[in-house]
């Protein structure tokens, strides 16, 4: 009777694990299979880096290459600010934070990540776009700059946890031998612990931008959705995720601009899915 | 404890989808945000006459009720352009003939911020603006002041509407876009909102989104004629240059409920609505309102 109940209990939990893998492999063929249809009737190479994204028109102009630097530049600049200021977090927190100030702001940082990224978006859109107006004196505030620091805002708090946690690993006896050898509490942390920790803080950061880099509501308010090459990060820009949420429901299946919307969902799968295997490959290392 | 909570949640998930399930007395009608707050209103008067009848009304843009009604995911179609060909030839393909019935008459009013000195503009300084060409309100006797272009997205029928009637000027051949430092805002109220805090910036909409904030622009045919603003009696009487005609499609002529629907939107009671809404109704007589 036991035996049984193992038996079943095993394969459940089997089909679970296989369960999982086998619906990313099926989205990732069904993306295949709608995106690849776009090649037929447009060169890849034209398509990666055509620089105008006209999709209505006749004939469609199906060319990525603004939307890919629109999310990379969105995606940059929030990492500009989240890494320093995160990393910078989690080092506060791990080593220097008396207990009580821990605990409140692992608090805070809990309840910034449970904030839904589209009310940053709304809020950014408020606030944070006439700041940038006024500050910087120009046209407009929906640019790369507003959505970079909205994302960092979503990107922090996996940073600090995770990078709290690799610094949490880092074995005592690291410190303590730094301690003893005379070397005071930051040259520790600066020349002992962050090294030590590091291949964990960089896959903190990297699942950071792994989520900046998917996020399409709160962009999609704030950078003004201009398909054009950015040329500082004072413009508007359009992200890849922006425009597949914007478009995706005006195209006609089967229709050619349906099927870049795909191929454009397969681009963002292929860099989301480049940044989370780096990130794991670092946190595997430190093991 | 678990098991008859369990128990209890799947019978609600039953329950409820089993009256969600499509019935005869529901319609679903998608489409263009434009129109939405009027097809809002007319399901819900007609909602108040007919009880037992439902009726539930999204937007998306005009290209959106396309898509819709060609996957046959929605009854009625609302549009603020024609259909394109290309969407017709979809359309067949699937077993879906588009009919079209006209319902209500826009006006496309172009919108500046109130402290914007410029107030008169051509269709041909208009199609400079907006593709891009005239990149300083200085060029127009305005501020010395970068102009920000503002539009909606390739899914709105405003947007197509704009692009076919003033970039393009009606030439089939014509091969203009909107600049691509155009501000693509997802709903015509995101423009209102942007206009309202950014002299420089100018945009589109149907003239229903107009309020005290944005300063509409009077248009010009061309050089020779005078500058129309948007009104209602300037759109019935043809002076005004930019307005259209807005639509309702359906799958085949209208039958059973849909057509009950579509009649109530042609008739008296609708086309008040119609003009509560700040459209213009297409049946004149309707118009008597002092």
């Amino acid at each position: 009777m036991r035996k049984i109940k193992e038996f079943i209990v095993e394969n459940l939990i089997l089909i679970c694990g296989a369960a999982s893998i086998f619906f990313v492999v099926l989205i990732f063929l069904f993306l295949l299979k709608e995106g690849l249809a776009v090649f037929q009737t447009e060169s890849p190479f034209k398509f990666l880096f055509g620089k105008s994204w006209y999709p209505i028109s006749e004939p469609p102009r199906l060319g990525i290459f603004p939307l890919i630097l629109g999310s990379l530049l969105v995606t940059a600049g929030a990492a500009v600010i989240s890494v320093p200021l995160g990393v910078g977090c989690a080092v506060y927190i791990a080593e220097v934070a008396p207990v009580k100030i821990k605990e409140v702001l692992k608090a805070g940082i809990e309840l910034l990540a449970a904030i839904p990224s589209v009310v940053l978006g709304f809020i950014g859109m408020v606030t944070l776009v006439p700041f940038v107006k006024t500050v910087f004196h120009l046209p407009t505030g929906l640019t790369a700059l507003s959505g970079s620091i909205m994302l960092a805002f979503m990107a922090m708090p996996t940073i600090v946890s995770i990078a709290e946690d690799a610094l949490y690993s880092v074995p005592k006896t690291y410190k303590e031998g730094a301690l003893a050898l005379g070397a005071t509490h930051w040259q520790t942390i600066w020349r002992v612990m962050l090294p030590a920790a590091s291949s964990g803080i960089l896959a903190a950061v990297m699942l950071g931008i792994g989520r900046v880099i998917g996020e399409t509501m709160a962009v999609m308010m704030i950078t003004g959705n201009a398909a054009v090459i950015p040329q500082s990060i004072l413009v508007p820009v359009r992200t890849l995720t922006a425009t597949i949420a914007a478009e995706m429901g005006e195209a006609v299946v089967g229709s050619e601009h349906y099927f870049a919307l795909f191929a454009i969902g397969i681009v963002l799968f292929v860099i989301s899915f480049a940044i989370n295997v780096t990130a794991d490959l670092f946190l595997h290392k430190r093991q | 404890m678990l098991k008859r909570w369990l128990l209890v949640m799947i019978a609600i998930t039953c329950a409820t989808s089993a009256l969600a399930a499509k019935d005869k007395n529901s319609i679903q009608i998608k489409g263009s945000d434009t129109i939405v707050n009027l097809g809002q209103a007319w399901a819900e008067k007609y909602m108040e006459k007919n009880p037992t009848e439902f009726v539930a009304v999204t937007g998306g843009g005009s290209g959106t009720g396309f898509s819709s009604l060609i996957s046959n995911t929605c009854d009625v179609a609302m549009s603020s352009r024609n259909i394109k060909e290309k969407e017709i030839t979809l359309a067949q393909k699937q077993g879906v003939s588009p009919y079209e019935i006209k319902v209500a008459l826009d006006g496309l009013a172009v919108v500046v911020n109130p402290a914007n000195p410029v107030d008169k503009l051509t269709i041909d300084q208009l199609a400079g603006i907006f593709t891009g060409r005239i990149a300083n309100w200085k060029e127009l006797g305005g501020k010395t002041e970068k102009i920000v272009i503002l539009s909606r997205e390739v899914n709105s029928g405003t947007h197509v509407y704009f692009k076919e009637h003033v970039l393009r000027k009606m030439d089939p051949n014509s091969k203009e876009e909107f600049a691509p430092g155009a501000l693509m805002l997802s709903s015509s109220q995101a423009i209102a909102d942007e206009i309202a805090g950014n002299s420089a910036a100018i945009g589109y909409y149907g003239m229903g989104y107009i309020s005290p904030k944005q300063k509409p622009v009077a248009v010009a045919k061309d050089g020779a004629s005078s500058f129309v603003t948007p009104s209602i009696e300037n759109v019935l009487n043809g002076s005004y240059p930019i307005s259209r005609p807005l639509f309702l499609y359906t799958n085949g002529t209208p039958a059973g409920l849909t057509k009950k629907f579509v009649d109530f939107t042609l008739s008296k009671e609708g086309q008040d609505l119609v003009l509560a809404t700040d459209f213009v109704p297409i049946n004149p007589s309707t118009k008597a309102r002092d």
